[in-house]
Protein backbone atom coordinates (compact mmCIF):
# COMPACT_ATOMS: atom_id res chain seq x y z
CA UNK A 1 0.00 0.00 0.00
CA UNK A 2 2.25 2.29 0.72
CA UNK A 3 5.11 1.19 -1.38
CA UNK A 4 2.00 1.91 -4.35
CA UNK A 5 1.42 5.52 -2.65
CA UNK A 6 5.54 6.46 -3.17
CA UNK A 7 5.17 4.55 -6.87
CA UNK A 8 2.63 7.02 -8.32
CA UNK A 9 4.09 9.86 -6.34
CA UNK A 10 7.46 9.20 -8.22
CA UNK A 11 5.64 8.82 -11.51
CA UNK A 12 4.04 12.28 -10.80
CA UNK A 13 6.88 13.85 -10.14
CA UNK A 14 9.13 12.42 -13.28
CA UNK A 15 6.10 13.20 -15.99
CA UNK A 16 5.85 16.62 -14.03
CA UNK A 17 9.78 16.89 -14.49
CA UNK A 18 9.06 15.61 -18.43
CA UNK A 19 6.64 18.65 -18.65
CA UNK A 20 8.73 21.23 -16.97
CA UNK A 21 11.91 19.96 -19.65
CA UNK A 22 9.33 19.85 -22.45
CA UNK A 23 8.35 23.39 -21.83
CA UNK A 24 11.52 24.82 -21.68
CA UNK A 25 12.89 23.31 -24.27
CA UNK A 26 9.76 24.71 -26.31
CA UNK A 27 10.13 28.07 -24.80
CA UNK A 28 13.70 27.72 -25.85
CA UNK A 29 13.03 27.21 -29.57
CA UNK A 30 10.21 29.45 -29.68
CA UNK A 31 12.97 32.38 -28.48
CA UNK A 32 14.95 31.74 -30.91
CA UNK A 33 12.48 31.18 -34.35
CA UNK A 34 11.13 34.38 -32.89
CA UNK A 35 14.35 36.33 -34.61
CA UNK A 36 14.59 33.76 -37.70
CA UNK A 37 12.62 35.40 -40.83
CA UNK A 38 10.69 34.94 -42.43
CA UNK A 39 8.22 37.78 -40.56
CA UNK A 40 4.73 37.22 -41.10
CA UNK A 41 2.47 40.05 -39.58
CA UNK A 42 -0.69 38.74 -40.21
CA UNK A 43 -0.20 35.61 -38.71
CA UNK A 44 0.50 37.24 -35.24
CA UNK A 45 -2.29 39.78 -35.72
CA UNK A 46 -4.91 36.83 -36.74
CA UNK A 47 -4.41 34.78 -33.44
CA UNK A 48 -3.90 38.64 -31.55
CA UNK A 49 -7.60 39.47 -33.01
CA UNK A 50 -9.04 35.65 -31.80
CA UNK A 51 -6.91 36.33 -27.82
CA UNK A 52 -7.64 39.07 -27.51
CA UNK A 53 -10.63 41.11 -29.68
CA UNK A 54 -12.48 38.06 -29.20
CA UNK A 55 -11.61 37.49 -25.38
CA UNK A 56 -13.33 41.41 -24.77
CA UNK A 57 -17.10 40.32 -24.25
CA UNK A 58 -16.44 37.42 -21.35
CA UNK A 59 -13.24 39.48 -19.91
CA UNK A 60 -15.59 42.79 -19.84
CA UNK A 61 -18.32 40.23 -18.51
CA UNK A 62 -16.16 38.52 -15.60
CA UNK A 63 -14.55 42.14 -14.51
CA UNK A 64 -17.55 43.98 -14.26
CA UNK A 65 -19.25 41.82 -11.65
CA UNK A 66 -15.90 40.87 -10.14
CA UNK A 67 -16.30 44.88 -9.53
CA UNK A 68 -19.71 44.87 -8.38
CA UNK A 69 -19.02 41.33 -5.74
CA UNK A 70 -15.86 43.21 -4.52
CA UNK A 71 -17.47 46.39 -3.68
CA UNK A 72 -20.32 44.59 -2.11
CA UNK A 73 -18.47 42.65 -0.01
CA UNK A 74 -15.87 45.28 0.90
CA UNK A 75 -18.80 47.78 1.90
CA UNK A 76 -20.07 44.86 3.98
CA UNK A 77 -17.07 46.03 6.62
CA UNK A 78 -16.30 49.17 5.33
CA UNK A 79 -20.05 50.16 6.23
CA UNK A 80 -19.66 48.83 9.95
CA UNK A 81 -16.73 51.45 10.28
CA UNK A 82 -18.22 53.94 8.85
CA UNK A 83 -15.08 54.44 6.05
CA UNK A 84 -17.38 53.42 2.92
CA UNK A 85 -15.24 55.98 0.86
CA UNK A 86 -11.73 53.71 0.93
CA UNK A 87 -13.87 51.21 -0.95
CA UNK A 88 -12.74 52.93 -3.33
CA UNK A 89 -9.21 52.73 -3.19
CA UNK A 90 -9.61 49.47 -1.84
CA UNK A 91 -10.98 48.47 -4.83
CA UNK A 92 -8.62 49.86 -7.20
CA UNK A 93 -5.84 48.68 -5.65
CA UNK A 94 -6.92 45.27 -5.36
CA UNK A 95 -8.06 45.34 -9.26
CA UNK A 96 -4.98 46.66 -10.75
CA UNK A 97 -2.44 45.07 -8.69
CA UNK A 98 -4.02 41.27 -8.36
CA UNK A 99 -7.64 40.91 -9.10
CA UNK A 100 -7.30 42.43 -13.03
CA UNK A 101 -4.18 40.69 -13.81
CA UNK A 102 -5.26 37.05 -12.39
CA UNK A 103 -8.74 37.23 -13.52
CA UNK A 104 -7.84 38.18 -17.16
CA UNK A 105 -4.90 35.26 -17.23
CA UNK A 106 -6.95 32.31 -15.96
CA UNK A 107 -10.01 33.33 -18.11
CA UNK A 108 -7.87 33.77 -21.15
CA UNK A 109 -5.97 30.64 -19.96
CA UNK A 110 -9.63 29.03 -20.09
CA UNK A 111 -11.16 30.38 -23.04
CA UNK A 112 -8.15 30.83 -25.57
CA UNK A 113 -5.35 28.14 -24.25
CA UNK A 114 -8.17 25.50 -24.41
CA UNK A 115 -8.43 26.77 -28.02
CA UNK A 116 -5.06 26.32 -28.49
CA UNK A 117 -4.88 22.91 -27.54
CA UNK A 118 -7.52 21.63 -29.08
CA UNK A 119 -6.83 22.90 -32.19
CA UNK A 120 -2.91 22.23 -32.21
CA UNK A 121 -3.75 18.58 -30.74
CA UNK A 122 -6.53 18.24 -33.82
CA UNK A 123 -3.94 18.72 -36.14
CA UNK A 124 -1.67 16.94 -34.45
CA UNK A 125 -3.84 13.82 -34.31
CA UNK A 126 -4.86 14.22 -38.19
CA UNK A 127 -1.09 14.76 -39.29
CA UNK A 128 -1.25 18.59 -40.36
CA UNK A 129 1.79 19.15 -37.93
CA UNK A 130 3.79 16.50 -39.86
CA UNK A 131 2.73 17.91 -43.18
CA UNK A 132 3.70 21.14 -42.28
CA UNK A 133 6.93 19.88 -42.05
CA UNK A 134 6.86 18.09 -44.91
CA UNK A 135 5.94 21.29 -46.63
CA UNK A 136 9.21 23.13 -45.22
CA UNK A 137 7.53 24.75 -42.89
CA UNK A 138 9.09 24.56 -38.69
CA UNK A 139 5.58 23.97 -36.70
CA UNK A 140 7.62 25.82 -33.60
CA UNK A 141 7.90 28.64 -36.34
CA UNK A 142 4.34 28.41 -37.89
CA UNK A 143 2.53 27.72 -34.97
CA UNK A 144 3.71 28.54 -31.38
CA UNK A 145 5.79 32.06 -32.58
CA UNK A 146 2.42 33.93 -33.27
CA UNK A 147 0.67 32.19 -30.25
CA UNK A 148 3.20 33.30 -27.88
CA UNK A 149 3.64 37.17 -29.61
CA UNK A 150 0.02 37.33 -29.84
CA UNK A 151 -0.61 36.22 -26.35
CA UNK A 152 2.19 38.44 -24.70
CA UNK A 153 1.03 41.18 -25.95
CA UNK A 154 -2.83 41.16 -25.53
CA UNK A 155 -2.86 40.16 -21.93
CA UNK A 156 -1.70 43.47 -20.87
CA UNK A 157 -4.12 44.65 -23.16
CA UNK A 158 -7.14 42.95 -21.96
CA UNK A 159 -5.73 43.76 -18.42
CA UNK A 160 -6.10 47.34 -18.87
CA UNK A 161 -9.73 46.77 -20.19
CA UNK A 162 -10.31 44.39 -17.54
CA UNK A 163 -8.82 47.00 -14.60
CA UNK A 164 -11.58 49.91 -16.33
CA UNK A 165 -14.29 47.76 -16.35
CA UNK A 166 -13.74 46.25 -12.53
CA UNK A 167 -13.63 49.76 -11.23
CA UNK A 168 -16.87 50.82 -13.03
CA UNK A 169 -18.46 47.84 -11.88
CA UNK A 170 -17.16 48.83 -8.23
CA UNK A 171 -18.06 52.69 -8.89
CA UNK A 172 -21.63 51.66 -10.12
CA UNK A 173 -22.37 49.92 -7.24
CA UNK A 174 -20.78 52.80 -4.43
CA UNK A 175 -22.51 55.88 -6.39
CA UNK A 176 -25.75 54.06 -7.44
CA UNK A 177 -26.24 51.80 -4.24
CA UNK A 178 -24.05 53.26 -1.29
CA UNK A 179 -24.53 57.07 -1.91
CA UNK A 180 -20.73 58.44 -2.71
CA UNK A 181 -20.63 60.88 -5.06
CA UNK A 182 -18.95 60.49 -8.45
CA UNK A 183 -16.45 62.96 -7.82
CA UNK A 184 -15.61 61.74 -4.81
CA UNK A 185 -15.24 57.60 -5.75
CA UNK A 186 -12.96 59.03 -8.95
CA UNK A 187 -10.79 61.78 -6.65
CA UNK A 188 -10.13 58.93 -4.08
CA UNK A 189 -9.45 56.56 -6.83
CA UNK A 190 -7.03 58.18 -8.48
CA UNK A 191 -5.13 59.53 -5.47
CA UNK A 192 -5.12 55.36 -4.57
CA UNK A 193 -3.02 54.61 -7.78
CA UNK A 194 0.40 55.72 -8.86
CA UNK A 195 2.29 54.04 -11.78
CA UNK A 196 3.79 51.43 -9.75
CA UNK A 197 0.77 49.80 -9.39
CA UNK A 198 -0.37 49.74 -12.98
CA UNK A 199 3.15 48.30 -13.61
CA UNK A 200 3.76 45.61 -11.20
CA UNK A 201 0.12 44.69 -12.43
CA UNK A 202 0.80 44.79 -15.92
CA UNK A 203 3.91 43.87 -16.38
CA UNK A 204 3.53 40.21 -14.99
CA UNK A 205 0.42 39.58 -17.75
CA UNK A 206 3.32 39.68 -20.07
CA UNK A 207 4.56 36.38 -18.72
CA UNK A 208 1.00 34.84 -18.06
CA UNK A 209 0.91 35.48 -21.94
CA UNK A 210 4.33 33.33 -22.47
CA UNK A 211 2.85 30.94 -19.75
CA UNK A 212 -0.80 30.14 -21.08
CA UNK A 213 1.26 30.39 -24.96
CA UNK A 214 4.15 28.04 -24.08
CA UNK A 215 1.41 25.56 -22.05
CA UNK A 216 -1.11 25.15 -24.34
CA UNK A 217 1.05 24.58 -27.26
CA UNK A 218 3.08 21.89 -25.62
CA UNK A 219 0.03 19.88 -24.68
CA UNK A 220 -1.44 20.28 -27.99
CA UNK A 221 1.89 19.02 -29.94
CA UNK A 222 2.03 16.15 -27.59
CA UNK A 223 -1.29 14.65 -27.94
CA UNK A 224 -1.59 10.96 -28.28
CA UNK A 225 -4.57 8.85 -28.91
CA UNK A 226 -7.40 10.79 -30.99
CA UNK A 227 -10.13 12.20 -29.64
CA UNK A 228 -10.09 11.23 -26.27
CA UNK A 229 -6.46 12.64 -26.11
CA UNK A 230 -7.02 16.10 -27.33
CA UNK A 231 -9.75 16.05 -24.79
CA UNK A 232 -7.12 14.98 -21.71
CA UNK A 233 -4.88 17.59 -22.88
CA UNK A 234 -7.22 20.49 -23.65
CA UNK A 235 -7.95 19.69 -19.53
CA UNK A 236 -4.28 19.44 -18.57
CA UNK A 237 -3.23 22.61 -20.58
CA UNK A 238 -6.16 24.67 -18.39
CA UNK A 239 -4.69 22.97 -15.33
CA UNK A 240 -1.24 23.66 -15.76
CA UNK A 241 -1.56 27.04 -17.22
CA UNK A 242 -3.71 28.05 -14.15
CA UNK A 243 -1.00 26.53 -11.75
CA UNK A 244 1.54 27.72 -12.99
CA UNK A 245 0.14 31.30 -13.78
CA UNK A 246 -0.98 31.29 -9.53
CA UNK A 247 2.48 30.65 -9.25
CA UNK A 248 3.96 32.64 -11.42
CA UNK A 249 1.56 35.68 -9.79
CA UNK A 250 3.41 34.67 -6.16
CA UNK A 251 7.03 34.93 -7.31
CA UNK A 252 6.17 38.15 -9.29
CA UNK A 253 4.00 39.91 -6.15
CA UNK A 254 6.94 39.14 -3.74
CA UNK A 255 9.62 39.82 -6.22
CA UNK A 256 7.42 43.54 -6.54
CA UNK A 257 6.93 43.98 -2.76
CA UNK A 258 10.89 43.68 -2.16
CA UNK A 259 11.59 45.83 -5.44
CA UNK A 260 8.81 48.45 -5.35
CA UNK A 261 8.41 48.48 -1.39
CA UNK B 1 17.89 7.84 -55.86
CA UNK B 2 16.88 6.80 -52.46
CA UNK B 3 19.30 4.51 -50.56
CA UNK B 4 18.11 3.46 -47.51
CA UNK B 5 21.01 1.17 -45.38
CA UNK B 6 20.34 -0.73 -42.05
CA UNK B 7 17.42 1.92 -40.59
CA UNK B 8 16.88 1.02 -37.07
CA UNK B 9 14.03 3.24 -34.62
CA UNK B 10 12.53 1.99 -32.18
CA UNK B 11 9.17 3.96 -30.71
CA UNK B 12 9.19 3.76 -27.16
CA UNK B 13 9.76 0.36 -25.99
CA UNK B 14 8.76 -1.21 -29.52
CA UNK B 15 11.28 -1.91 -32.03
CA UNK B 16 9.45 -0.57 -35.56
CA UNK B 17 12.59 -0.97 -37.65
CA UNK B 18 15.03 -3.34 -37.31
CA UNK B 19 17.66 -2.77 -40.18
CA UNK B 20 16.09 -1.72 -43.56
CA UNK B 21 17.99 -1.68 -46.68
CA UNK B 22 16.23 -0.62 -49.79
CA UNK B 23 16.87 0.87 -53.01
CA UNK B 24 14.95 2.79 -55.36
CA UNK B 25 15.89 4.17 -58.58
CA UNK B 26 15.41 7.57 -60.22
CA UNK B 27 12.21 7.98 -61.88
CA UNK B 28 10.50 4.47 -60.73
CA UNK B 29 7.57 3.46 -58.27
CA UNK B 30 8.24 0.88 -55.17
CA UNK B 31 5.58 -0.05 -53.15
CA UNK B 32 6.12 -1.32 -49.56
CA UNK B 33 3.60 -3.76 -48.42
CA UNK B 34 3.07 -5.19 -45.30
CA UNK B 35 0.49 -5.40 -42.38
CA UNK B 36 -0.85 -2.43 -40.16
CA UNK B 37 1.27 -1.21 -37.77
CA UNK B 38 4.74 -3.25 -39.41
CA UNK B 39 6.21 0.40 -39.71
CA UNK B 40 5.56 1.02 -43.40
CA UNK B 41 4.47 5.09 -42.58
CA UNK B 42 7.60 5.45 -39.79
CA UNK B 43 9.84 3.90 -42.85
CA UNK B 44 8.28 7.12 -45.17
CA UNK B 45 8.60 9.83 -42.26
CA UNK B 46 12.52 8.87 -41.95
CA UNK B 47 12.68 9.78 -45.86
CA UNK B 48 11.20 13.20 -45.47
CA UNK B 49 13.24 13.51 -42.34
CA UNK B 50 10.10 14.12 -39.94
CA UNK B 51 11.64 10.97 -37.69
CA UNK B 52 15.59 10.52 -37.22
CA UNK B 53 16.81 7.10 -37.13
CA UNK B 54 18.42 5.44 -34.19
CA UNK B 55 20.83 4.10 -36.43
CA UNK B 56 21.23 3.44 -39.87
CA UNK B 57 21.17 5.63 -43.11
CA UNK B 58 18.62 7.20 -45.76
CA UNK B 59 20.74 8.97 -48.45
CA UNK B 60 18.34 10.68 -50.52
CA UNK B 61 19.73 12.73 -53.65
CA UNK B 62 22.99 12.20 -52.16
CA UNK B 63 22.19 13.61 -49.23
CA UNK B 64 22.03 11.96 -45.62
CA UNK B 65 18.13 12.67 -44.46
CA UNK B 66 19.46 12.34 -40.53
CA UNK B 67 22.40 14.90 -40.59
CA UNK B 68 21.18 17.16 -42.44
CA UNK B 69 20.92 20.48 -40.58
CA UNK B 70 17.19 22.04 -40.55
CA UNK B 71 18.01 24.54 -43.45
CA UNK B 72 19.37 22.08 -45.59
CA UNK B 73 16.58 19.70 -44.53
CA UNK B 74 14.04 21.80 -45.79
CA UNK B 75 15.58 23.04 -49.04
CA UNK B 76 15.86 18.75 -49.86
CA UNK B 77 12.48 18.54 -48.69
CA UNK B 78 11.07 21.26 -51.34
CA UNK B 79 11.98 18.72 -53.81
CA UNK B 80 9.86 15.86 -52.21
CA UNK B 81 6.38 15.88 -52.06
CA UNK B 82 4.01 13.54 -49.55
CA UNK B 83 0.15 12.52 -49.19
CA UNK B 84 -1.23 11.70 -45.96
CA UNK B 85 -3.44 8.71 -44.91
CA UNK B 86 -6.06 11.32 -44.38
CA UNK B 87 -5.29 14.03 -46.28
CA UNK B 88 -3.84 15.62 -43.38
CA UNK B 89 -5.01 19.21 -45.42
CA UNK B 90 -4.80 22.20 -42.86
CA UNK B 91 -8.87 22.56 -41.52
CA UNK B 92 -8.50 26.48 -41.47
CA UNK B 93 -7.36 27.02 -45.11
CA UNK B 94 -9.54 26.99 -48.34
CA UNK B 95 -8.61 24.01 -50.77
CA UNK B 96 -6.54 26.31 -53.12
CA UNK B 97 -4.26 27.69 -50.15
CA UNK B 98 -4.01 24.76 -49.44
CA UNK B 99 -2.61 23.42 -52.46
CA UNK B 100 -0.24 26.40 -52.76
CA UNK B 101 0.89 26.13 -49.29
CA UNK B 102 4.10 25.51 -49.99
CA UNK B 103 4.94 28.23 -53.02
CA UNK B 104 2.99 30.89 -50.89
CA UNK B 105 5.20 29.94 -47.76
CA UNK B 106 8.68 29.33 -49.66
CA UNK B 107 8.17 30.14 -53.56
CA UNK B 108 8.27 34.23 -53.95
CA UNK B 109 6.17 33.42 -56.85
CA UNK B 110 4.03 36.48 -58.28
CA UNK B 111 0.01 35.88 -57.59
CA UNK B 112 -0.79 35.41 -60.61
CA UNK B 113 1.26 32.63 -61.39
CA UNK B 114 0.65 31.44 -57.71
CA UNK B 115 -3.29 31.00 -59.32
CA UNK B 116 -2.37 29.40 -62.21
CA UNK B 117 -0.15 26.86 -60.29
CA UNK B 118 -2.66 25.61 -58.02
CA UNK B 119 -5.75 25.42 -60.67
CA UNK B 120 -3.14 23.29 -62.96
CA UNK B 121 -2.54 21.01 -59.98
CA UNK B 122 -5.89 20.70 -59.03
CA UNK B 123 -6.90 20.16 -62.92
CA UNK B 124 -4.26 16.88 -62.74
CA UNK B 125 -6.16 15.34 -59.84
CA UNK B 126 -9.69 15.79 -61.94
CA UNK B 127 -10.78 18.77 -59.69
CA UNK B 128 -10.79 21.68 -61.56
CA UNK B 129 -12.52 24.71 -59.88
CA UNK B 130 -12.67 24.08 -56.11
CA UNK B 131 -10.23 26.10 -54.96
CA UNK B 132 -12.67 28.28 -53.07
CA UNK B 133 -14.16 25.61 -51.63
CA UNK B 134 -12.85 24.24 -47.75
CA UNK B 135 -11.52 20.96 -46.94
CA UNK B 136 -14.73 19.66 -44.53
CA UNK B 137 -16.82 20.42 -47.69
CA UNK B 138 -14.64 17.28 -49.29
CA UNK B 139 -15.41 13.45 -49.21
CA UNK B 140 -12.49 11.62 -48.37
CA UNK B 141 -11.61 10.62 -51.82
CA UNK B 142 -11.65 14.27 -52.99
CA UNK B 143 -9.59 15.23 -49.94
CA UNK B 144 -6.94 12.42 -50.85
CA UNK B 145 -6.70 14.08 -54.36
CA UNK B 146 -6.59 17.24 -52.40
CA UNK B 147 -3.67 15.77 -50.96
CA UNK B 148 -1.76 14.63 -53.95
CA UNK B 149 -2.61 18.32 -55.56
CA UNK B 150 -0.57 19.83 -53.01
CA UNK B 151 2.05 17.56 -52.95
CA UNK B 152 2.60 17.99 -56.58
CA UNK B 153 1.82 21.82 -56.57
CA UNK B 154 5.66 22.57 -55.57
CA UNK B 155 6.51 20.40 -58.61
CA UNK B 156 9.06 17.68 -56.84
CA UNK B 157 11.20 14.95 -57.81
CA UNK B 158 9.83 12.59 -55.28
CA UNK B 159 6.51 11.87 -54.16
CA UNK B 160 5.97 9.51 -51.44
CA UNK B 161 2.01 8.13 -50.78
CA UNK B 162 0.93 6.66 -47.29
CA UNK B 163 -1.86 4.29 -47.90
CA UNK B 164 -3.78 6.29 -50.94
CA UNK B 165 -6.40 3.97 -51.40
CA UNK B 166 -7.35 2.95 -47.95
CA UNK B 167 -11.05 4.06 -46.88
CA UNK B 168 -11.98 4.99 -50.11
CA UNK B 169 -14.63 3.65 -52.49
CA UNK B 170 -13.39 1.01 -55.11
CA UNK B 171 -14.09 3.25 -58.37
CA UNK B 172 -12.01 5.96 -56.44
CA UNK B 173 -8.70 4.14 -55.50
CA UNK B 174 -8.71 3.15 -59.29
CA UNK B 175 -8.68 6.43 -60.16
CA UNK B 176 -5.96 7.10 -57.29
CA UNK B 177 -4.05 4.48 -58.33
CA UNK B 178 -4.02 5.78 -62.01
CA UNK B 179 -3.30 9.32 -60.74
CA UNK B 180 -0.18 7.67 -59.18
CA UNK B 181 0.33 5.76 -62.54
CA UNK B 182 0.25 9.67 -64.57
CA UNK B 183 2.23 11.32 -62.38
CA UNK B 184 5.05 8.44 -62.89
CA UNK B 185 4.44 8.56 -66.77
CA UNK B 186 3.68 12.57 -67.28
CA UNK B 187 6.11 14.37 -64.29
CA UNK B 188 8.88 10.88 -64.17
CA UNK B 189 8.52 11.36 -60.31
CA UNK B 190 10.27 9.22 -58.18
CA UNK B 191 7.07 7.37 -55.98
CA UNK B 192 7.32 5.19 -52.68
CA UNK B 193 3.96 3.72 -52.41
CA UNK B 194 2.65 2.44 -48.69
CA UNK B 195 -0.01 0.35 -48.66
CA UNK B 196 -1.67 -2.89 -48.03
CA UNK B 197 -3.75 -2.44 -51.10
CA UNK B 198 -2.72 -5.48 -53.22
CA UNK B 199 -4.36 -4.72 -56.56
CA UNK B 200 -2.81 -1.12 -55.99
CA UNK B 201 -0.05 -2.64 -55.32
CA UNK B 202 -0.08 -4.41 -58.70
CA UNK B 203 -1.10 -1.62 -60.89
CA UNK B 204 1.42 1.11 -59.68
CA UNK B 205 4.23 -0.80 -58.92
CA UNK B 206 7.97 -0.98 -61.02
CA UNK B 207 9.11 -2.65 -57.97
CA UNK B 208 7.24 -4.31 -54.24
CA UNK B 209 9.19 -4.33 -51.63
CA UNK B 210 7.74 -6.20 -48.26
CA UNK B 211 8.10 -4.72 -44.77
CA UNK B 212 8.18 -7.51 -42.03
CA UNK B 213 9.54 -7.05 -38.59
CA UNK B 214 11.00 -4.42 -39.08
CA UNK B 215 12.84 -5.93 -42.17
CA UNK B 216 12.43 -5.93 -46.10
CA UNK B 217 12.02 -9.07 -46.31
CA UNK B 218 11.17 -9.47 -50.12
CA UNK B 219 11.45 -7.30 -53.18
CA UNK B 220 11.21 -7.68 -56.59
CA UNK B 221 8.10 -6.68 -59.72
CA UNK B 222 4.82 -7.14 -59.35
CA UNK B 223 5.39 -10.47 -61.10
CA UNK B 224 8.23 -11.70 -59.25
CA UNK B 225 6.12 -11.18 -56.06
CA UNK B 226 3.46 -12.85 -57.20
CA UNK B 227 5.41 -15.68 -58.01
CA UNK B 228 7.30 -15.69 -54.52
CA UNK B 229 7.74 -18.73 -52.64
CA UNK B 230 8.34 -16.59 -49.49
CA UNK B 231 5.44 -18.29 -47.24
CA UNK B 232 5.39 -14.89 -45.61
CA UNK B 233 4.56 -12.74 -48.48
CA UNK B 234 2.71 -15.32 -50.25
CA UNK B 235 0.25 -15.67 -47.12
CA UNK B 236 0.21 -11.43 -47.09
CA UNK B 237 -0.59 -10.96 -50.68
CA UNK B 238 -3.32 -13.93 -50.63
CA UNK B 239 -5.07 -12.06 -47.69
CA UNK B 240 -5.15 -15.74 -45.99
CA UNK B 241 -5.85 -16.09 -42.47
CA UNK B 242 -3.82 -19.57 -42.06
CA UNK B 243 -0.06 -18.89 -42.41
CA UNK B 244 3.21 -18.35 -40.50
CA UNK B 245 2.71 -14.59 -40.06
CA UNK B 246 -0.94 -15.62 -38.10
CA UNK B 247 0.85 -18.65 -36.63
CA UNK B 248 3.75 -16.04 -35.20
CA UNK B 249 1.19 -14.11 -33.66
CA UNK B 250 -0.32 -17.40 -32.11
CA UNK B 251 2.11 -18.24 -30.41
CA UNK B 252 3.10 -14.69 -28.88
CA UNK B 253 -0.56 -14.50 -27.65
Amino acid sequence: MIYEFFIIIGSRVISFMYFLGGLSNLALQTAYFIFVPPFKKYRIFEQAKKAGFDSLPIVGLVSLFIGFIFALQTAYFMQRIGSEIYIASLVALSIVRELGPVITALVVAGRVGAAITAELGSMQVTEQIDALETLSSNPIKYLVVPRFLALSLMLPLLTLYSDAIGILGSYMICVFKLGISSNMYMRVTAESLFYKDLFTGLSKTVFFGMIISLVSCYEGFNVEGGAEGVGRATTRSVVFSFIMIIIADCFFTALFYFIFP
Amino acid sequence: MIEISGLHKSLGNHRVLNGVHLKIDRGTTCVIIGRSGCGKSVLLKHIVGILKPDKGKIIVNNQDVGSLEEKDLNLLRLKMGMVFQGGALFDSMTVGENVGFGLIEHGNVPHRQLLERIESSLAMVGLHGIGSLMPSELSGGMRKRVALARAICIKPEIILYDEPTTGVDPITADSINELIRSMHDKLKVTSIVVTHDMKSAYKVADKVAMLYHGKIIAEGTSEEIQKTRNPIVHQFINGLSCGPITETLDRYR
